[in-house]
């Protein structure tokens, strides 16, 4: 049983307060990806879980027991580093075998381990190489090599995909979480790339300055955002946000002369607040091309002049205006030819989220 | 066409005199060194000068080992060596710590490295009378102390650099690994600093071997080192040039070693604080 428990974990940095007060229960077997902006924390509580910076205030539990007067050589951590950290005066092989021998395995059963990790990550044929001569995703597989091999309870990676290129980042990908579907060992990642975040994550933790701004599954996030920021980090293009105004009985949202209908089932919640104003959050794909008698639930008829087209192939991203603010539209390949083209355009204000302007809390 | 190759070769051509002229005026001395080692008198002081000895004989050897001379270069190995191996243990514990724990903020590596510009002899005659009192004088650990203080700065500014080039993680991983932190430098930091470890070792040896005035004031008789014990066949009447030849080349020869040796290290080792990548 391998679960991880922080509790009120404060760190300091001279006068910059990088963690503030972190609850956080990672169940056994779970992977966790702590992500969010650069100088969220994300890195600083990784590190601290691994015993490679002192928590300034608070507890860390491993598996149950409280670690934090543990040395990391203790804690049976293994942690894979974004510049993978291989040693480079030794051969793969030593790199791999270098936590088994310092935990004093018999050579005899460190031959075996190695030679098992290697191939899980197909690297067996690199053993004789030194680290200079591999390529970046050789040396990440090493890297990796290098954690398994140790049987640790706890595994944590700190940003191991960033410096590789796009394509060898997404096989990589695939494999940690094929490495976690087979190992099940509790694993807690750390990205700012809410791609790497949403694909592998059981559970996203999303941090903005030292703080946790909401955690849960990927699809809970991207689909109830509990804030303005959750909202918008997560989804590639990012959510439009468009100043608006709800109507005393919460039946209308009011962007320049448009009325946005809101749906009946979503009024009651809204009620309560009176005429206001609110940002609209619209993702990219919840807009779409508007077929001519379509009457569907909650799906509002919106007219716009596009600006900017950008086809990427399968898609189109189709920019406009709307109440001053640049919109983005995520639509058929061909539903839009050229700029400057009317169109009328389907707005689901099911999936729209409204936003308190005032606390930048999802209402 | 054939203008051009011509006017190269007669470029590569003047290159390579120059070269060669460059290199002969550096050899010269040393090998006159070595052939006067190994005339006789005779020969020596021969005129016109003779460019190599009639036939090679040992005797000027002979007579710094009959004489007992050559213990004076026992004592120099003894003090070079042993204040060598304890300025490189302590330096670069302490370099170590400067360059992980930051100890003493980023001002105490410079007044550490202030210390080594002091002049020798602005010290030597209070370093006298404290010896004096201590009876240090003309003892191997007066001696052996002394050079250790004085290469320490060098070697803790040296072997700063070098670590601080050692990248973190490297540390981290190993820590994480399951090393304390003196495996960590064992197994990770030494290894990867060895280049700069052997160079550092080997200016911190020439300096405690070439040294000449603390061994001149703080020697009389029983640990008179190579440097001093060569000024000694300088006389007021005449000069004791066999002598003075087999001394040097007997004093010379641990420092070909040692730099044959660590060729490769010191190559590697001077250059990898310079280029980093």
């Amino acid at each position: 049983m391998t679960d991880v428990t922080l509790s009120g974990i404060h760190k300091r940095f001279g006068a910059v307060h990088a963690v503030r007060g972190v609850d956080l229960a990672i169940p056994d077997g779970e992977f966790t990806v702590l992500v969010g902006p650069s100088g969220c924390g994300k890195s600083t509580l990784l590190r601290i879980i691994a015993g490679l910076e002192e928590a300034d205030a608070g507890t860390v539990a491993i598996g149950g027991q409280v670690v934090n007067h543990l040395p990391p050589r203790e804690r049976n951590v293994a942690m894979v580093f974004q510049n993978y950290a291989l040693y480079p005066h030794m051969k793969v092989y030593d790199n791999i075998a270098f936590g088994l021998r310092a935990r004093k395995v018999a050579e005899s059963e460190i031959g075996e381990r190695v030679k098992r990790a290697a191939g899980m990550l197909s690297i067996g044929n690199l053993l004789d190489r030194l680290p200079r001569q591999l390529s970046g995703g050789q040396r990440q597989r090493v890297a990796i090599g290098r954690a398994i091999v140790r049987d640790a309870r706890l595994f944590l990676f700190d940003e191991p995909l960033s410096n590789l290129d796009a394509q060898l980042r997404d096989d990589m990908r695939s494999e940690i979480k094929r490495l976690h579907r087979d190992l099940s060992t509790t694993m807690i990642y750390v990205t700012h790339d809410q791609i790497e975040a949403m694909t592998l994550a059981d559970r996203i933790v999303l941090l903005r300055d030292g703080r946790i701004e909401q955690m849960g599954a990927p699809l809970d996030l991207f689909e109830r955002p509990a804030t303005r920021f959750v909202a918008g980090f997560l989804g590639s293009p990012a959510m439009n946000f468009v100043p608006a105004r709800l109507s005393a009985d919460a039946s209308v949202v009011e962007v320049d002369a448009a009325m946005l209908a809101v749906p009946a089932g979503r009024r009651a919640s809204l009620a309560g607040r009176g005429a206001s104003a609110v940002v609209l959050g619209l993702r990219p794909e919840h807009m779409r091309r508007f077929a001519d008698g379509e009457q569907r639930e909650g799906v509002v008829r919106l007219g716009v002049t596009i600006e900017l087209i950008q086809p990427t192939g399968s898609r189109t991203y189709a920019t406009f205006r709307l109440a001053g603010v640049p919109v983005v539209a995520e639509l058929q390949a061909h539903d839009v030819n050229r700029p400057n083209e009317r169109l009328d355009l389907g707005v689901d204000m099911n999936r729209a989220v409204l936003i308190d302007p005032a606390t930048d809390r999802v209402l | 066409m054939t203008s051009a190759i011509a006017r190269r070769r007669a470029r590569l051509a003047l290159r390579y005199a120059a070269a060669t002229i460059v290199t002969a005026t550096f050899v010269f001395p040393i090998y006159w060194l070595f052939m006067t080692s190994f005339k006789t008198p005779e020969e020596i002081f021969a005129s016109p000068p003779q460019w190599y000895p009639g036939s090679i004989q040992f005797q000027n050897f002979n007579v710094l080992f009959l004489d007992g001379d050559a213990i004076a270069v026992w004592n120099s190995l003894v003090t070079a060596g042993i204040s060598t191996v304890i300025a490189m243990f302590l330096g670069t514990l302490a370099a170590y710590s400067l360059a992980r724990f930051k100890t003493g903020g980023d001002n105490l590596a410079v007044w550490i490295l202030s210390q080594r510009m002091m002049p020798p002899i602005a010290i030597v005659f209070p370093v006298f009378l404290l010896y004096v009192w201590l009876g240090w004088v003309d003892s191997f650990i007066g001696l052996i102390l002394l050079y250790t203080a004085f290469n320490l700065p060098y070697v803790i500014w040296m072997m700063r650099g070098y670590i601080g080039d050692v990248p973190l993680e490297l540390e981290e991983s190993a820590q994480v690994d399951g090393c304390t932190r003196w495996q960590v430098l064992l197994k990770v930091v030494f290894p990867l600093v060895r280049s700069g470890l052997f160079a550092t070792a080997v200016f911190t040896f020439v300096f405690a071997w070439n040294e000449f005035i603390f061994a001149l004031v703080l020697t009389r008789t029983e640990i008179v080192t190579y440097p001093v014990q060569v000024t000694r066949y300088f006389g007021g009447q005449s000069n004791f040039w066999a002598k003075i030849a087999a001394m040097s080349v007997l004093g010379t020869l641990p420092i070909f070693i040692a730099v044959a040796m660590m060729q490769r290290y010191l190559v590697r080792g001077i250059s990898m604080g310079a280029v980093k990548g």
